[in-house]
């Protein structure tokens, strides 16, 4: 199994590597562009195939080092095996 | 006043440290590695700064979760003084071990100069040497300083006296240039609620000498002599 794991700044958190990023394309004249966020993106092979198991764990993983709740969300998807 | 350094892989600022710790208290601090998790008899922890394990996926978070810093944060708990600067306050905010947490700055630039502090709270160990309101001025040099937190812990902070220093001008006055990072309410440095944890992203180890261009720092450290020994 495959776990995918999105990692983004909560609403409300400055994001300065965003903001620079929104700078860069309209600079590049890319327009209607109202905002930018970036994040980060993990990827975990798993072992095993009970799904809700890995689910649980890997929203643990994302809980315990992954993400830092103060300041981030995380989504979790897991792969059909 | 029996005192230790935690060396990780990719600290840069422990022999800093050590030098700073030798010439307060006169004898030499003990440099522990971070695989070496039985830590003797201690009064004061310093967490220094650096690039632990490389800042991988966030700055401080692998040093955080390490063996070393789970005993780290027992003895906090059992009320020993930990002293957490730039990289170490990092770690010290990812393990739960102070509030908040340390963003990208701002600017997006590496900073790295002398800034003006204005010491909010002289009535710890840490600070007692200084006065209330002092300005001092002290280097800092990170890439990920500008403090966060929520409204709540925000508000927290405030009422229970844990900001110990925050970014200001030569008049001590809190004005948006004088903010080096886009830090919270110029928040520099905070305390624990128990006030023996501090961790604080300017560095007092590069201004422990006038030889080194500052002696602002030195008093941090004199105090933690005369307040443990």
């Amino acid at each position: 199994m495959k776990a995918r794991i999105h990692v983004t700044f909560k609403a409300g958190v400055h994001d300065p590597q965003g903001k620079a990023i929104a700078n860069a394309l309209q600079g590049l004249g890319f327009s209607g562009i109202d905002a930018v966020r970036q994040g980060k993106y993990i990827e975990i092979d798993l072992a095993g195939s009970d799904r809700a198991a890995a689910e649980r764990s890997v929203k643990d993983m994302c809980a315990k080092l992954l993400a830092n709740p103060v300041i981030e969300n995380y989504r979790v998807d897991i792969d059909a095996p | 006043m029996k005192a230790a350094v935690i060396v990780f892989p990719g600290s840069n600022c422990d022999r800093d440290i050590e030098v700073a710790l030798r010439q307060s208290l006169g004898r030499e601090p003990q440099m522990i590695w971070h695989r070496d998790t039985a830590l003797p008899a201690l009064d004061l922890i310093v967490v220094p700064g650096g690039f632990s394990y490389g800042d991988y996926l966030r700055a401080g978070a692998m040093a955080a979760h390490s063996p070393v810093m789970r005993e780290v944060i027992k003895r906090a708990a059992d009320g020993v003084a930990v002293l957490a600067v730039c990289n170490g306050f990092q770690i010290a905010t990812e393990c739960g071990l102070l509030p908040g947490v340390l963003l990208r700055n701002k600017s997006l630039r590496f900073a790295c100069r002398d800034v003006h502090l204005r010491v909010e709270n002289p009535y710890t160990p840490f600070t007692q040497q200084y006065d209330d309101g002092e300005v001092v001025t002290i280097p800092i040099a990170h890439h990920d300083g500008n403090y966060f937190a929520d409204d709540a812990t925000h508000r927290a902070l405030l009422d229970h006296d844990q900001i110990a220093f925050r970014y200001c001008d030569r008049a001590g006055a809190l004005t948006p240039d004088a903010n080096p990072n886009g830090s919270l309410d110029h928040i520099a440095g905070v305390f624990n609620r128990d006030k023996n944890v501090l961790g604080l992203m300017p560095h007092p180890e590069r201004a422990a000498d006038p030889a080194l261009g500052g002696n602002d720092g030195r008093a941090l450290f004199d105090s933690l002599v005369a307040a443990l020994s």
